[in-house]
């Protein structure tokens, strides 16, 4: 029952393949085994936000799925969406909103906000608090977070509408 | 703390899913979205040496329109339900899903994982409650077809038997004239409910011809209220909601917990099926 198998996914953009347990989570696969550390773990039962990924590209808490689930999937981390230079617009709108204090749930909102915005690019500010509601900070407050969220929402709409027109 | 360790199947056919089942007897268990089944085991809430995956059977994943019901396979994500034209047809189910969590576990969880895992405090057990759905279950001994009101036991507990798994849920389609409403209190967005109703209407002119009232987060399984729904019925459109509520709340037996207590429940339950109620015979009216 401890025997390894072998994992294969697509990891941002690179096939990578783990041999694990069965029941190790994902998050601890990207971590442990993969070396990328930008996914946090916090509460690990899925209710804190800070190891969201995209899987097949939608928000999932990576501590409610084992890695050999992810077999055949792709993954996306937080260090996937990070361009090569500078920053995402939604990583941009965390600074500038001075968003985060402490930067432990940072990339679980990065992730859940950039996910929520490529789906939904005209989102109220009360659709942007549902989007937020399944990430905990005990830093800010939030406020910073909202104006982070609306300050990209509204540049990612921007760039849409220049790329289309 | 991390899950014990298990065993992995992942089959692609409901037969395979059902002869793993029967090899390991209670060792196995069925692991749909995991939404509820994984923090459980990291918890070290539950333990079992092997975990069958649903997720490669392909015929799980299906919705279809088959008399006068909408069939949900059981693997259907709920963010894909949320959103389907077909589920659109069977409003409280829809209306439910986004009580569910937050919008990354609706990405993975799934309608028959979130009802055969039964916990009373939910959504989706109390939505097939309250619209009489019919549970589809293979197992060892073939297939058969649980109604909602024989298949919640207690909490987490349900009649599936040994070996059996859901396969699917069938929502009846109510007539033209049907309003819907779910209504629940809960600490924060998100959380568990800790007093919940689900209701259905169908008006006829002034009399109302159908009602469907059940209620969770208030004892150890979604509770169905026939006295509420009779009080509904005689006392048509302009009834009391309060009273209508007080006759749905009556009987109910909530426990106390770090949330809230039973009797906080017992106050509440009442009200937040007369809101939900006064929004579903708006909506039938309009």
């Amino acid at each position: 029952m401890n025997e390894r198998v072998r994992v294969t996914m697509e990891v941002n953009g690179r096939t990578e393949e783990v041999f694990t347990e069965p029941r190790t989570l994902l998050s601890d696969v990207l971590r442990d085994e993969l070396d990328l550390t930008g996914t946090h773990v916090a509460c690990e039962h899925g209710v804190c936000g800070a190891c969201t990924v995209l899987v097949d590209g939608v928000a999932v808490r990576s501590c409610l799925m084992f890695g050999v689930q992810a077999d055949g999937a792709s993954v996306t981390t937080v260090e996937g969406l990070t361009p090569g230079d500078g920053l995402s617009p939604v990583q941009a709108a965390m600074r500038d909103c001075h968003a985060l204090q402490c930067g432990f749930c940072t990339p679980g909102i990065v992730v859940s906000l950039t996910a929520y915005l490529e789906s939904r690019p005209h989102p109220t500010d009360d659709d942007l608090k549902e989007a937020l509601s399944g990430n905990l900070c005990r830093c800010t407050g939030y406020q910073g977070i909202i104006a982070a969220a609306r300050q990209a929402a509204d540049a990612m709409a921007r760039d849409a509408g220049v790329s289309s027109g | 703390m991390k899950p014990s360790p298990f065993e992995y199947h992942a089959p692609e056919s409901v037969a395979e899913v059902v002869g793993l089942l029967a090899e390991h007897g209670d060792e196995a268990k069925p692991l749909a979205g995991g939404q509820s089944l994984v923090p459980m085991m990291s918890l070290r809430l539950a333990a079992y040496p092997h975990l069958v995956d649903l997720r490669r059977v392909e015929s799980l994943r299906t919705i279809e329109r088959v008399d006068g019901h909408v069939r949900v396979g059981a693997m259907v994500r709920q963010a894909v339900a949320e959103t389907d034209e077909l589920v659109a047809d069977v409003p409280l189910l829809a209306r439910a899903i986004p009580h569910i969590g937050h919008f990354q576990i609706r990405n993975r969880g799934t309608v028959g994982g979130s009802i055969a895992h039964a916990d009373p405090a939910s959504e989706l057990p109390a939505v097939a409650l309250a619209l009489d759905a019919e549970m589809e279950v293979s197992g060892p001994g073939g297939n058969r077809r649980v109604p909602a009101a024989e298949f919640f036991e207690s909490t987490w507990q349900t009649s599936l038997g040994e070996g059996e798994v859901l396969t699917a849920v069938d929502f009846p389609l109510w007539d033209a004239g049907a309003g819907f409403a779910v209504e629940e209190v809960a600490r924060r967005h998100g959380d568990f409910a800790l007093v919940g109703a689900v209701v259905g209407v169908r008006l006829n002119d002034d009399h109302v011809m159908d009602a469907a009232i059940a209620m969770f987060g208030v004892g150890t399984t979604p509770v169905r209220s026939a006295a509420g729904e009779a009080a509904l019925v005689a006392g048509g459109i302009d009834a009391d909601l309060r009273e209508v509520g007080r006759a749905a709340a009556a009987h109910l037996e909530p426990t106390d917990d770090v949330h809230a207590s039973a009797a906080y429940r017992r106050q509440v339950a009442p009200t937040v099926v007369a809101r939900a109620l006064a929004r579903a015979l708006e909506e039938a009216r309009s």
